[in-house]
């Protein structure tokens, strides 16, 4: 239960206030699974979770994307290489790739939600043949604001896989599609009748996206979403990541719409 | 005219019409051709009927002062683009240009009009459309209201 | 476990002192401030003998009985959380070195015994070990390894008593080292003592106790039956869990919402409750940190805290969280009921309010229920 001190090996600024933390793992030998989380801990301030957003089949580095929010990430966002961070984990559950071969796969995400997801998607590219389409839909406030940019160019430039990217809104320079990440969604090639889909941005964002996917016929239990509540231990004990009879921190965050219909649609739960 | 129709008798946005309404409709189309960055129409100017894109991408600017000309959304082949031609003053409401080479119908919004007017059923085949469309528009800019991925401290 | 066996008053100052003896520090009801509260105690001199409880709905109030009665109360707002889970324990401690920091482990925690813990406390406890045990949480489980407890049956509920309904009392049947039924009436004061573990077994070899009569047995346990008949309340819990599930959209929730004050009593005198949050420290120069762990609630309004607000900032949302979670999602979560009927929730509660009032009304008001009654589903479905 204690931060296991580890080495900052290197800071990217991805965005303003978006970075990328390449960091030593806590042990050898240690490995995650795409959507998992650790409990990252800058010493004396505090500890927060943050999801791994590194290659998952290259474990031997710990990748994390932390916007710079409050004390605690503001004062891991600062640190240089060869600082010290406390690192438990991983925690949580993750996306179910494997569910999803044989078919297409969809993976809508917007903001920093492409975080989380990117270690899904490296994994599914890795194992491509496995699958059928496989879209990437990104949304993003503005063109400045894309996550990776570099990499989605990449990620464009490949045969096997379908990368649509649109903003909230853009000055002329962009020749991309404006709107919302849901409009593209019609835009996408996949079979809905057998289709899984990989959900994750602002919770507003995933309840349309949810409601515009099942009225395309993708059911519940096909749908999954990175769910987010307030953590403070992340071993399911402090209580507060409760959401319904589900703990974010070890039932989630990866959870099918399924298992939260009955919740999700309630506010304030 | 035949060549419209041919072009929009199986567009989903006609639907569940008539072949004699969807005929009606194709009356009113003309095929027109735009070029690189060119303009289909700026704010301000009349707005005399709706286009249907079918081919290439559209932008929807607004002027903002200080900050230049935003694009507010951007609408695709299949889409539908205008609605200021349905109600006064008639004029459109933003700058619509292509970013690329596109094709289009343009229809005769007045003429459309009158058409429903002595074939109400036309009117309420079309009315049923336009509507669905708008709604979709309007969650679509709810959420981009919402400005969802901004970071707030 | 083996025969039940009959102790004196001077037997259970016996039993406190052997514990003791084998280095417990025994904790146990002592009266302060007009109210029950558990603390160390050296001999029975120091527990609320003779004292009775009132309780009632956002009442609480102690009387004197009139009698010797060592255990003639039921339970106060604290449980044995405040030992097991201690509000503000460190648990983590780091100085800083050349190379970054590394980990200090945190003090070792007392053995307690837990003298005249309830039946309703007993298996609160047992809910708890579900909640810590199995993460492998280090303050709770290092205590919990350490602890002897020393049960007493209940022979006369406080009206805001409902263990019956939830099955945890009013009598002990697992989770107990010993436990003692007190029989006081005309000229007789004597305690039936059973042992549950085998280290039950050896405390009570050591004391002067001798078996049992049938008629003490008898005595004793018609007590803890006529108890079970007199609770003062009732929770029904038939189809609970689905009750509330399907209710979570009930407009009920506004009406309890207005009355609460989220005032978090109910939360910090609940025995089950376990939510916690950490707090970090620094020492000033930065050489050192550490982490302790205190109690939280879910009725503070930035305990759902994310991005710039809380996801509960209603007060009827927060009920409906701490509500259906105690008595439906916790089954789903632990398998088992979170509630264990002791009514402290209901006498602490300042306003009064009534988790079996609360949970009954949402069940005459089933929403489930109301659509079926309106006239038109009624006729469809017919």
């Amino acid at each position: 239960m204690h931060p296991v001190p580890c080495r900052v090996r290197s800071v990217v600024r991805e965005l303003k206030d978006t970075f990328t933390l390449d960091v030593e793992p806590p042990h050898n030998g240690w490995e995650f699974a795409p959507g998992q989380f650790t409990m990252l801990y800058a010493f004396g301030v505090g500890e927060i979770p943050i999801s791994i957003s590194g290659d998952p089949n290259d474990p031997s580095r710990l990748v994390q994307t932390i916007r710079a929010v409050g004390p605690v990430t503001d004062a891991l966002t600062a640190v240089s290489p060869g600082d010290t961070v406390g690192v438990r984990g991983p925690y949580g559950s993750a996306w179910p790739t494997e569910f999803a071969e044989g078919g297409d796969l969809l993976i809508i995400t917007g903001g920093i939600g492409l975080a989380p997801l990117r270690p899904a998607l490296l994994e599914v590219l890795e194992n491509r043949d496995r699958y059928d389409n496989v879209t990437l839909l990104y949304g993003a406030r503005s063109p400045g604001e894309l996550l990776f940019a570099d990499e989605l160019q990449e990620w464009r430039g490949r045969f096997d896989l379908d990368v649509l990217i649109t903003v909230d809104h853009a000055d002329r320079t962009w020749r991309g599609p404006v709107g919302v990440v849901t409009s593209l969604i019609n835009r996408a090639s996949f079979d809905p009748e057998s289709a899984v889909a990989f959900v994750c941005g602002p919770e507003i964002m995933m309840r349309f996206t949810i409601q515009d996917l099942e009225r395309k016929g993708i059911t519940d239990h096909r749908l999954h979403v990175s769910m987010e509540r307030n953590m403070k231990c992340g071993i399911g004990l402090c209580g507060h990541c409760q959401f319904g009879q589900h703990f974010v921190c070890k039932d989630g965050p990866i959870l099918s719409c399924a298992e939260i219909t009955d919740t999700f649609w309630i506010r304030e739960v | 005219m035949s060549e419209v129709f041919d072009l929009i008798v199986e567009h989903p946005f006609f639907a569940g019409m008539t072949h004699d309404q969807i005929q009606v409709v194709a009356e009113t189309g003309t095929v027109v051709s735009y070029g690189e960055r060119e303009t289909i129409f700026t704010e301000g100017t009349s707005a005399t009927g709706p286009l249907l894109i079918l081919d290439g991408d559209v932008a929807l600017e607004l002027e903002t002062p200080g900050h230049g000309p935003q694009v507010i959304l951007t609408l695709h082949s299949g889409d539908f683009l205008g609605w200021s031609w349905l109600y006064p003053p008639y004029r459109w409401t933003y700058d619509a240009h292509v970013h690329s080479n596109a094709e289009a119908i343009r229809f005769d919004g007045p003429r459309l009009k009158e058409a429903s007017e002595s074939d109400p059923l036309l009117g309420y085949e079309l009315m049923k459309r336009f509507t669905e469309m708008l709604v979709n528009r309007m969650q679509s800019i709810r959420i981009q209201l919402l400005d969802v991925y901004s970071t707030s401290r | 476990m083996t025969e039940p066996l009959v102790i004196n008053r001077e037997g259970v100052d016996a039993l406190i002192s052997t514990l003791i003896d084998r280095g417990y520090e025994v904790v146990g009801p002592t009266v302060r401030s007009q109210t029950i509260l558990y603390d160390t105690i050296t001999s029975t001199a120091d527990l609320p003998v003779g004292i009775r409880d009132r309780q009632e709905a956002g009442t609480y109030r102690l009387e004197n009985r009139g009698d010797d009665a060592l255990f003639g109360y039921v339970v106060g707002p604290q449980s044995w959380k405040k030992f097991l889970a201690p509000p503000g324990t460190v648990f983590w401690r780091g100085l800083r070195t050349e190379d970054g920091f590394e980990t200090v482990e945190a003090e070792e925690p007392p053995s307690y015994a837990f003298f005249g813990a309830r039946p309703c406390e007993v298996a609160a406890m047992k809910i708890q070990d579900d909640v810590y045990l199995p993460v492998g949480d280090g303050i709770y489980t290092e205590r919990r390894k350490k602890s002897f407890t020393v049960a007493v049956n209940c022979t006369q509920p406080a009206a805001t008593c409902f263990c019956k309904s939830v099955g945890t009392g009013p009598d002990v049947s697992e989770g107990y080292d010993i436990a003692l039924t007190e029989v006081l009436g005309g000229d007789q004061h004597y305690f039936l003592a059973e042992a549950g573990t085998d280290s039950g077994v050896e405390v009570l070899s050591g004391l002067m106790a001798r078996d049992a009569r049938d008629e003490e047995v008898v005595t004793a346990r018609r007590l803890v039956v006529h108890a079970a008949d007199y609770m003062g309340r009732t929770l029904e819990t038939g189809g609970l869990k689905e009750l509330l599930y399907a209710n979570l959209s009930n407009p009920y929730w506004r009406e309890v919402g207005d009355r609460c004050l989220s005032c978090t009593n109910c939360t910090m005198v609940c025995p089950t409750c376990f939510c916690s949050t950490v707090e970090d420290r620094q020492a000033l120069d930065g050489s050192s940190a550490e982490r302790a762990r205190t109690w939280d609630s879910c009725f503070t309004l930035d305990f759902s805290y994310i991005h710039g607000g809380p996801v509960r900032s209603s007060s009827s949302s927060r009920y409906r969280q701490w509500l259906t979670h105690k008595l439906a999602s916790w089954q789903d979560q632990f398998d088992s009921i979170g509630c264990v009927g002791c009514g402290r929730c209901i006498a602490w509660c300042p306003v009064g309010i009534d988790i079996t009032k609360e949970a009954a009304v949402i069940r005459e008001r089933d929403i489930r229920k109301v659509a079926i009654e309106t006239p038109a589903v009624k006729e469809a479905v017919e």
